[in-house]
């Protein structure tokens, strides 16, 4: 006997890359979960916490270098000035679409009432402190609390 | 009470924004569990309407943010659940294509 799928109710959704490419699908997801009525909470690990750190979020970078899809030799991307000259033409193209820079997003998103978390072991790895983080971060949390937290969630890794 | 039948989409939206009356506005709303359309609802309402007639198309929440007059918070309070889709809907036109 086959039962007709569930609507999604809830997602927790992984920021583990520090990219401007790597941080926006995680955005995208958790602004348009909430958009449907899902809803959502954010989890920024590693390089992804850079998303909510006052001092970078605001300047993520697109990496042009190990990026098969830039379509750019490996040599040409490594030049100086070229990750800043993709980051520019990506950033025009996002504004475009309406989509806000990183740190409008970050509070348009937790306006919306979606949870945003830093994650413990890395903030203790890179020695960063409550202060170092956006308002709009809610707490620092272990993975067991992450895994707590997302009772009854769809998790997605970006 | 006067009945009348209008065409809907897959979504349920109105099929011609066109048709749209503050009346059929209220019965959405009821639909959607909102029981009062204060002003600033219609303010939302009102807004999407002019983007659509000017646009084509739903305006995004992050214009909704910024040009309604209406913050994030307040359209979350306001319409609960998705204020861009509910708003659309109650506004007589078809769910925003955006994914912002």
């Amino acid at each position: 006997m086959t039962t007709d799928p569930q609507p999604i109710e809830r997602v927790s959704i992984i920021v583990s890359r520090g990219s401007l490419e790597g941080v926006y699908p995680g955005l995208i997801m958790a602004n348009g979960a909430r958009m449907e009525g899902i809803e959502a909470s954010l989890f920024f690990t590693f390089f992804g916490l850079d998303a909510i750190i006052k001092k970078r979020m605001g300047g993520l970078k697109v990496s042009t270098v190990g990026n098969p899809a830039m379509h750019m030799p490996t040599l040409l991307g490594a030049l100086p000035g070229m990750s800043s000259f993709a980051t520019a033409m990506m950033k025009k193209e996002i504004e475009k679409l309406d989509i806000p820079p990183v740190p409008e997003f970050v509070t348009m998103i937790h306006d919306a009432g979606c949870a945003l978390y830093g994650c413990r072991a890395t903030v203790e790895m890179f020695h960063l402190k409550r202060e170092d983080f956006c308002e709009e971060m809610d707490d620092i949390i272990s993975v067991g609390q992450f895994y707590e937290k997302s009772a009854g969630a769809q998790i997605i890794f970006t | 009470m006067a009945t009348i039948t209008l065409a809907v989409d897959a979504d349920g939206n109105l099929a011609n924004s066109s048709e749209w009356t503050e009346e059929i506005a209220r019965e959405f709303a009821a639909q959607e569990g909102i029981a009062e359309l204060t002003p600033q609802h219609w303010a939302v309402i009102k807004f999407m309407r002019g983007v659509f007639e000017k646009e084509g198309d739903s305006p995004s929440i992050r214009r909704l943010t910024k040009e309604s007059g209406v913050d994030t918070k307040t359209l979350y309070q306001l319409f609960p659940k998705g204020p861009a889709k509910k708003a659309a809907r109650i506004a007589g036109l078809p769910k925003p294509k955006g994914c912002i």
